[in-house]
Formats: structure tokens, C-alpha cells, sequence
């Protein structure tokens, strides 16, 4: 017999409280007494029938509202296996338990309501369960008894909720039709909905993998304590984080580099030659080297990264929103170092998924973050090793843990929280040197509009020109970045938001190095635009908004990109399946429907004369 | 250096008060192991962020797997833990034969503290009346007992199946400087990292044994051959019935008119105050017998505890008060 840790999440009315007092009740875990004080007081409540969320709505202030209002772990086994369940209640603003239950959960279970469809709330469960590293889902569609248990609205919901699924990261997703209430489809199959072919929700509990998150590979071993009863005796206690080790190997202690042999293993089970990941062990070394709790023992073959500047994921969980630049104590592992947040990248907006700009994150607001911490810490990116991926923070002056984060990265970025306000200690030789030197100005030529509106091609006889009078110029473009520097991004919104953070980036640099940089992006979000447009402060930036209708567009498909969006093989396509946030007040609007290539970049050509950003000599011309 | 863990013969240890056992019949499972890991992990989180950490031992069951726990988390050294037993004086002599027996065979510190001297100094009033019981009054002594020995964290074996209100406690428990909980403002508890940072005077509760359940401690039990008290195990007692539970006739508990006395055969789920525990009719006379005759049963472990049929919300209420 095994343990399965796993979450439920859903909206504050779908049910999840009765399916989970319903898996106690079936599984034979409530004792007669525990039934007997439900049955009193639902009656209390007023109700008729037996109130299976009173088995789990432990607090009194839960019973008086009839909400769960806090994370309850519950416990119940079958022949073949136990399980913990963290329930974890669904309101707006339990993000924070939610990612809570979460953090420690195998698998989760998302309820939808059929009555009301995939809901908004049933996408923000479902993105924090993907941001947590959850690997395997399961979608219960629920109170089919209200919808007369139609498979066509099952259908309907479960289709709804794959179309937005399938770009998470979820290894697993399984979905089923329920009736919690009644008890279909919890242990038996239901003889209401004979449709449903699939497992009954306690077999697919029964049957989903478990440690499907532990990393097998990298050996982490994060000390806790130092065991010393004795001169003769010298051991390091603590839990493998992942991977394994056996006697006799080779490994390095961090932060020192130092390396050494581990001669002995003990388990709580007694001496042992290997032990992995989960294990309480106690190892001992061959020679004395210094290594204190908060230290880490890795093999050298596989080290995490030693860092002191981290790109973050932020889960924010206090009431007291979080201050740039103030310093926070980040527990990771046994290791408690000081940190300071030094820049917030974007707030996720959890409902649209949409990356926003932002100050601060506050209570249960998703956001990614910098951070710089006093110290170095040993780490790996949260998708590769939950163990070594995830800190918490914790507010100095209160003692509260104020977030959870996940590791995306380690970065080279500022060490000094004071050195992060800079824009960067770039070139020698300033822009302003260079502008001089070439006689004319380096500007950010940004083209956006839908797939096909023809960006790229107005783009390139716009630098054909300019190049050919002289100019030094650049030319990006999505295809050309997609395939390089941001070939491990998708196309959600978060994912679209990251690339045109990078192409401004690279925008950046070309302009500082005193280009026209003609950027040719499909851009869908106005904010991701005019973030670029901040980057270069006052420096000229020319918006050139290529507005072709869908038609038009729909027709040319260079790319044979809206054929294969119609034929459902492209999620998430602009224009299509996807938002196009056009310009309010752009530089320039090029209608390419009624205009030929040569007349659009001549049009381009023209403001850039007008507004002084070419060379005298094509200026006179 | 390199010198085994594994220094103790299998049956190192003996204890004349412990009740008899037999070889074990029930086997660890990777649940059970998974469990044992996770308590271990946490004892030891504890040493490492607390200075005067404590186990809060009754004697009972769960103190002891917990203090069984402990020694494996430290060994080979000693448990880095001293052991706190707040008695309430209406103890069954069994039960403080034993925790005198345990305490010295594993070589802890075993620390004191009595509700009687609390009731001498006035800082608590006895109950009175034939139900009266010194349950409530050991929150008193236990948190007069964590100011003077400045405990900073009281590490106890409750478990989350025990009742509802449990289920929804964190591992590491904040307690404010007058030693209470505060359900609705938590600490959120993240992965396995624990937060154990406190203000002075504030201090923490930690249970290890949160996701186990009384199977999993009798499985434990059984497959560890540890010890237990014998009231634990079927022996012939005086009883009588109140309320559908079996009191044990002793000189705290009063008897009332029609209450009647008799024999039988019973073992106790819990040890507790002889005056709030009551017995259950048992035949099991081990560790093994009682996981099969725990397979069974149809009535959860607190039902036997008088103290939480007070009412509905009985434990938050006295959780909220600083009760263990």
C-alpha cells in the first residue's frame, strides 16, 4: 500500500466539500458517532438530507457561512492505497490556500460545475495547479443531475476546458462525469450516465502514479542538522531532496565546492548502502570538512545552480502588499538567506492569463519577479525539481510567510539591489557619439497587425531603402526570433508576452548601438507594446500599426497559417482564436488592403523624414 | 567516523511496565514509511529552528510513537527533545509507571509539571460535581509550564483525523503570547518548508504525526514492537456505563445513583484523565490484535473522550484556549 497526495480545487459552489465528504462517507472513513453529529447538525441547518461539506467544514465560522473557509487535510484509505487530500477552498480570494493545498499534492481534481460550464474560476485553478508543477489532472464535471445528465453539455465542458488546457503543462489530464451529491461516478459507475465509459473517480485515484513530481536524477541533499554525540561520531542529518546516493560516492558540499566520500548511510530503517529521494537519512563523510545545517550535498556531475540573482514566479500571500527593494528572509531547502525583490517583471492576470504591468503584487496576486539575495543559494527551476525549485518568503517584521515562489531561473543579473535600478553599464562609446558619427538617429520602427497583414514584407523594402542611403539598420522579426532566442515559448498570453519582452530587449541594444531597428511582430497587446516604447524613454519610437482585415489576410496566408488555425491544428491563433488589441494611437496606420508593398514603405519612409530620424542627404532628397 | 547507525540490537529495548508483546504480524508499507520519513524530517526541522524545543508527552500512544520518532531523528545521539508531562493527578498509576519507565529506558529528560500545584498556587479552580474533570485546567499548568521553561516550541503528537477542527492545523501551529490559536489567520504552509520565526513570549506548537491516523500509529506500533502502557491492551476492569461509554471506577471519578458496576473485560483507546477516557470491551492483548479489531470498528477514537461531547464545537473552542 502506497500514499497519493492530491488537491481538490473549484469554485465556491461546485460541490467539492460534498464529493470529498462523499468519498470519506464511501470509503468507509466516518465513523458511526462522526455520522451521527453530521446527520444533527444538517438538521440543525435546517436540512433534509444528510450535509456532507459539515464532515469537512471543520471551523465554526465555515458552518455559520456554509463556506469552507481554510486548507483541511483528510485521510482515507481503500484496499489498495491511502490518500491525503488537502481541500482547499474555491472563492476569489483563497488563491493562497489554493496554491497551499497545491504545493504539496501528486495530482489534483478540478470540479465544474455542468449546470454553469467552464467558468472563470475553473481556468484560475487550473493555471495555479500548472504553475505549481502539478502533473496529472483530473476534470470531474459535476451536478450532472442538473443537467439531466446530457453527455452533449459533458462534452461541451470538457471540450471547453481542453481547449484551454492543452497549453499547460500537464502531463495527464482525465475527465469524467459526476453526480457527488448522489454518488455517481465516485466509486461505482454510474447506471444514470451508461455514456461514460471511463474509471469511476476513486479507480482513477486508485490507479494515477505517485511521486510523479520527485526528480530521480540529481542528487540534493539539504543538511538539517549536524549529529554529534561524540568525538568519534560525525553525521549530517537531513532528508534527500531528490535523486539518490549510495556508500562510497563521490560528493561536493556547497556553498564550500569541497568534495568528499560518503562512507556510511542510515535510514530510519537502519544502515543502508543507497538511499533516495524522500528518505530521512543520516550520512557520513570520509575526512572532516566543515558543512553546518542550511549547507548542500550534491555530486558534481550534476550541480544545481549556485546563484544569488533568481527569476521568479511569486505567489503573494499577505495583506501587506510587496515592496520592491525591501529585505524579506527566503527560506529554501534548510537554508535561510536574506532577499531582495529588485524588479517585478509583470502581474499575471489569472483570469485571462494576460501578463500586466504592475508596481506591486498584492494578497493573492501571480506575478514574476527578480530577486537578489545576500547569499548564494543552491538551486534547480521549479519544473525540473520541486524540491530545490520552491522558496518561501517570509516578512521580517511580522515572522508571516508573505510568499511562495517557484524557481524559473537562475540569472547573472545585478548582485547589488543598487546596481538593479540601472538600465546597464553598456558601451563606452554613448549612442549619442554614434548618432553623430553616422549622422542620423537610431530609432525603434515597431510594425504590428495580424499574421499576413504584411509586416515583415513592408519591413524589408522600408531597410532595402534606408540601408542603401546609408543608414545603419536592423531588422527583427517573429519568425527569426521564434526560432532562436525564444524558441522555449508557446503562444499563450504569457508566452506571447515574453517574447516581445525579448525582442524589446534586443530592440534595445540595436538601438543603442544606433540603428533603425524595424521590428516586425504580430504584438497582439497593447501593453506589451507600449512597454517596449518605455524602454527607450524618450528615444523615437514609431508605432506602425499594418491593419489589413482578416479577409485579406485570411487570403494571402504566407505561411499557411490560417488553413491550419481552420483546421483546429493552431490554438491560441491571432485574429482567430486569439485576441488583436490594435493600436489607440499609433504613429502611423498603413491600410495594406488598398495599398501596395512599395506605397507602404514609401509611406514609412516618408514619416521618417518628416519627423528628422534619416540621414540630411535622403531628407533633401 | 562511518559508524553505523544501526547499534542497537533489534530488541535493545525492555521496560517492566511495558505492556507484553509479540513478535510482530504486520508489516511496514511504503505508506507507513513515507510517514515515518516526513515525521522524522520535521523533528529535526524543529532542532534546527527552535532553541528550547519540548515534546509534550502524556504517556499516551502518540507521545510515544512521537518520542520513538524523535530518537531515530537524532540517533545516534541522544533526543535532542526533553520530554514535558503536565499530569493532571487523576492519571491512571499505570499510565505514570510507564511514562517513569520509558522516559529512563530511552534516556530523556523527563520534566514535570502538575495541575494540583497549579490549583495550590490559585491560578486554577477545581471543577466540582460528579462530572467535574481537570481537563480544562491543564491548559494552565501547560502554558505557565511553557513561559517558566521558555519553550519556544511544544512539539505534540496530535493528529489531523482526530477531529475536525485538527484537519485544518498547520504542522508548524503559531501561538500568540497568550498561547492561542488563530484558525483563520494561519501561516500558509508551503511544500516542506516550515516557518517557525515567532515574536518573544509567542511560541509554537509542531505535530509531527499531522497525516497519520490511529490505524497508521497501531500499524506503526505493531511493526516497531514499541511499547505501550498496559492500559492500552484488554485486561479485566471494574467499569460502569455513562452515556454510552465505559468509565473506569476509580477514586476521581463519582459515581451517580443507578450507575452500576462491573466487570469486563475492556482496553482503553486513549489515556487520558481517568476521568474523561473511557474504555471500549476489547479482547486485544497486542499491537497486531488491536489493528485487526481496529479494522472493525465503527466508532472514532475521540468518541470515547467525554471532554469533546461537551459540544459541537468543543475542540476549536478549546484549541483556540491553548489546549494541547
Amino acid at each position: 500500500m502506497d500514499l497519493l497526495r492530491f488537491t481538490t480545487a473549484g469554485s465556491v459552489d461546485d460541490g467539492k466539500s460534498t464529493l470529498i465528504g462523499r468519498l470519506l462517507y464511501e470509503t468507509g472513513s466516518i465513523f458511526d458517532d462522526q455520522l451521527q453529529s453530521v446527520a444533527s447538525a444538517s438538521r440543525q441547518l435546517g436540512e433534509d438530507r444528510l450535509n456532507f461539506a459539515l464532515l469537512t467544514d471543520g471551523l465554526r465560522a465555515e458552518r455559520e457561512q456554509k463556506i469552507t473557509i481554510d486548507v483541511a487535510y483528510r485521510s482515507f484509505s481503500t484496499s489498495r492505497r491511502r490518500f491525503i487530500l488537502a481541500d482547499t477552498p474555491g472563492h476569489a480570494q483563497y488563491t493562497r490556500n489554493m496554491v497551499t493545498g497545491a504545493s504539496t499534492a501528486d495530482l489534483a481534481v478540478i470540479l465544474v460545475d455542468a449546470s454553469k460550464g467552464v467558468l472563470t474560476q475553473s481556468r484560475r485553478h487550473a493555471f495555479i495547479l500548472a504553475l505549481l508543477g502539478i502533473p496529472q489532472l483530473i476534470v470531474a464535471i459535476n451536478k450532472m443531475d442538473l443537467v439531466g445528465f446530457s453527455e452533449a453539455v459533458y462534452h461541451e465542458s470538457r471540450t471547453a476546458f481542453a481547449a484551454f488546457a492543452r497549453d499547460l503543462t500537464f502531463a495527464n489530464v482525465a475527465y469524467l462525469p459526476l453526480c457527488a451529491v448522489d454518488g455517481d461516478n465516485v466509486v461505482e459507475r454510474s447506471r444514470r450516465m451508461p455514456w461514460y465509459r471511463g474509471e469511476s473517480l476513486l479507480h482513477l485515484l486508485e490507479g494515477a502514479p505517485v511521486d510523479a513530481r520527485t526528480n530521480a536524477m540529481d542528487f540534493r541533499f539539504a543538511v538539517q542538522l549536524v549529529i554529534r554525540p561524540n568525538h568519534e561520531f560525525r553525521g549530517y542529518a537531513g532528508t534527500i531532496a531528490s535523486g539518490s546516493v549510495k556508500t562510497g560516492d563521490e560528493v561536493m558540499a556547497l556553498p564550500s565546492k569541497l568534495t568528499t566520500q560518503v562512507t556510511s548511510i542510515s535510514t530510519a530503517s537502519g544502515a543502508t548502502g543507497m538511499a533516495s529521494s524522500g528518505e530521512a537519512v543520516v550520512l557520513t563523510t570520509s575526512g572532516d570538512i566543515d558543512i553546518s545545517r542550511g549547507d548542500m550535498l550534491v555530486r558534481a556531475d550534476t550541480m544545481p545552480d549556485v546563484a544569488r540573482a533568481l527569476d521568479v514566479h511569486l505567489c503573494w500571500m499577505d495583506s501587506v502588499p510587496l515592496i520592491i527593494g525591501k529585505p524579506y528572509i527566503l527560506g529554501h531547502t534548510t537554508r535561510r538567506v536574506q532577499a531582495v525583490v529588485t524588479r517585478l517583471e509583470h502581474r499575471v492576470d489569472v483570469d485571462t492569463l494576460r501578463a500586466d504591468d504592475a508596481a506591486t503584487l498584492d494578497f493573492n496576486e501571480i506575478g514574476r519577479a527578480h530577486l537578489v539575495t545576500s547569499a548564494p543559494v543552491f538551486v534547480d527551476s521549479y519544473r525540473l525539481n520541486a524540491a530545490t525549485g520552491s522558496f518561501i518568503l517570509i516578512d521580517p517584521s511580522t515572522s508571516l510567510t508573505v510568499a511562495a515562489g517557484m524557481i524559473r531561473a537562475a540569472t547573472q543579473g545585478p548582485l547589488s539591489p543598487a546596481a538593479a535600478g540601472a538600465v546597464g553599464h553598456g558601451s563606452h562609446v554613448s549612442r549619442e557619439r554614434r548618432e553623430r558619427h553616422q549622422q542620423h538617429r537610431a530609432a525603434i520602427v515597431w510594425f504590428t497587425g495580424l499574421s499576413g497583414a504584411g509586416k515583415s514584407t513592408t519591413a524589408r523594402l522600408v531597410e532595402e531603402r534606408l540601408f542603401a542611403d546609408g543608414h545603419h539598420t536592423m531588422l527583427l522579426d517573429g519568425d527569426q526570433l521564434r526560432q532562436g532566442l525564444c524558441d522555449d515559448l508557446a503562444f499563450l498570453p504569457a508566452d506571447r508576452t515574453e517574447n516581445i519582452r525579448r525582442a524589446g530587449e534586443v530592440a534595445r541594444l540595436f538601438f543603442e548601438h544606433g540603428a533603425i531597428v524595424l521590428c516586425a511582430f504580430v504584438s497582439p497587446y497593447r501593453t506589451d507594446r507600449e512597454r517596449v516604447r518605455k524602454l527607450i524613454g524618450d528615444g523615437p519610437f514609431v508605432e506602425v500599426f499594418v491593419d489589413a482585415d482578416l479577409e485579406t489576410c485570411r487570403a494571402r496566408d504566407p505561411k499557411g497559417l490560417y488553413r491550419r488555425a481552420a483546421a483546429g491544428q493552431l490554438e491560441q491563433f491571432t485574429g482567430v482564436s486569439a485576441p488583436y488589441e490594435a493600436p489607440a494611437n499609433p504613429e502611423l496606420i498603413i491600410d495594406t488592403t488598398r495599398r501596395s508593398p512599395d506605397e507602404a514603405a514609401e509611406q514609412v519612409l516618408e514619416y521618417l523624414r518628416a519627423a528628422g530620424l534619416t540621414r540630411p542627404s535622403t531628407r533633401d532628397a | 567516523m562511518g559508524r553505523s547507525l544501526k547499534s542497537h540490537p533489534r530488541n535493545w529495548y525492555s521496560c517492566p511496565s511495558a505492556a507484553r508483546r509479540q513478535p510482530t504480524a504486520v508489516t511496514m508499507t511504503a505508506h507507513l514509511r513515507r510517514l515515518e520519513n516526513e515525521a522524522i524530517h520535521i523533528i529535526r526541522e524543529v532542532k534546527g529552528q527552535f532553541e528550547r524545543p519540548a515534546i509534550l508527552f502524556s504517556a499516551g500512544k502518540d507521545s510515544v510513537v512521537l518520542t520513538w520518532l524523535a530518537r531515530k531523528a537524532f540517533a545516534p545521539a541522544r533526543i535532542g527533545l526533553a520530554l514535558l508531562h503536565i499530569d493532571t493527578g487523576h492519571n491512571f498509576p499505570e499510565t505514570i509507571a510507564f511514562r517513569d519507565g520509558f522516559a529512563r529506558d530511552l534516556q530523556c529528560d523527563l520534566i514535570v509539571r502538575r495541575v494540583q500545584d497549579s490549583i495550590d498556587r490559585g491560578r486554577a479552580r477545581e471543577e466540582r460535581g460528579p462530572r467535574a474533570s481537570r481537563n480544562a485546567l491543564q491548559t494552565v499548568t501547560l502554558l505557565d509550564a511553557i513561559h517558566e521553561l521558555r519553550i519556544d516550541a511544544a512539539v505534540a503528537g496530535a493528529r489531523r483525523d482526530e477531529e475536525k477542527a485538527r484537519a485544518k492545523e498547520r504542522i508548524f501551529s503559531h501561538r500568540d503570547a497568550f498561547g492561542q490559536w488563530d484558525p483563520k489567520h494561519q501561516r500558509p504552509e508551503l511544500w516542506n518548508l516550515f516557518n517557525g520565526r515567532q515574536a518573544p513570549g509567542e511560541h509554537f506548537r509542531v505535530f509531527p504525526l499531522s497525516n497519520w491516523t490511529e490505524l497508521d500509529i497501531w500499524e506503526y506500533v505493531a511493526c516497531e514492537n514499541i511499547p505501550l502502557c498496559s492500559l492500552y491492551f484488554s485486561h479485566q476492569r471494574e467499569v460502569f456505563e455513562r452515556d454510552g461509554l465505559l468509565m473506569a471506577k476509580t477514586e476521581f471519578v463519582q459515581l451517580e445513583p443507578g450507575d452500576r458496576i462491573a466487570r469486563r473485560a475492556v482496553r482503553f483507546r486513549t489515556v487520558g484523565d481517568a476521568t474523561c477516557t473511557g474504555a471500549v470491551a476489547s479482547v486485544a492483548t497486542t499491537a497486531p490484535e488491536v489493528v485487526a479489531e481496529l479494522g472493525a470498528t465503527r466508532v472514532a477514537e475521540r468518541g470515547a473522550r467525554v471532554d469533546d461531547r461537551r459540544s459541537e464545537m468543543a475542540m476549536e473552542d478549546r484549541k483556540r484556549d491553548g489546549y494541547f
